[in-house]
């Protein structure tokens, strides 16, 4: 849950499964399921040809390896407090 | 449980790196040091300044013509080079079903 609230406090993001994706995150789910908006990059081209055309996207969050975050949205002392208290 | 929980649990060893350096072993041959910032119970992380290093071996068969006796046959040799690359992120969420292992670095 402490993810769940800490990501609906994020706007925009990039996120990356072995394909890579950059988007505005829409909405999130207690899984970690993403809707983004805005597909603005998806690294492989070549590999994934049919995701070109492809401008918003649900992603399972099983499927989900790494997020990368802007540090400058991010309050990393709160993100602590809440992870000492486990929330 | 009440506030902060039971002490000697696994986790409070990953609360106390909280703020530190951490080294992270992931599956897929990758690892992960970065500064932890936040965890979960199902060690969903997030690093900052993190430098992963992905390892790969580089399995490419070379073939080389070698003449004999009795006309050409190929040779094959195989190299298995392991290949390091590394990435950097400012920040970084690592989901938990990846994490192998946390860590805390000495610098």
């Amino acid at each position: 849950m402490l993810f769940f609230s800490f990501f609906r406090t994020l706007v925009d993001q990039e996120l990356k499964n072995g394909i890579e994706v950059k988007g505005f995150l829409k909405s999130m789910d207690q899984y970690l399921n993403l809707k983004l908006d805005n597909i603005s990059m998806i690294t492989d081209e070549v590999k994934f040809p049919q995701l070109v055309a492809v401008r918003n996207l649900f992603i399972r969050g099983s499927m989900v390896r790494y997020i990368h975050l802007n540090p400058q949205s991010i309050s990393t002392d709160l993100l602590q407090d809440a992870s000492r208290r486990g929330k | 449980m009440s506030g902060i929980a039971a002490p000697n649990e696994p986790l409070d060893m990953i609360r106390l790196s909280l703020d530190e350096k951490v080294y992270v072993k992931l599956r897929g041959a990758r690892e992960m040091v970065g500064k932890l910032h936040g965890y979960d119970s199902h060690c969903n992380v997030v690093l900052g300044d993190a430098v992963e290093t992905i390892y790969e071996v580089d399995d490419t068969t070379l073939e080389t013509k070698v003449s004999t006796l009795c006309g050409c046959s190929k040779k094959q040799t195989r190299t298995n080079k392991l290949q390091t690359t590394t990435k950097k992120s400012d920040m970084l969420f690592i989901r938990g079903d990846s994490v192998i292992l946390i860590s805390t670095v000495s610098e």
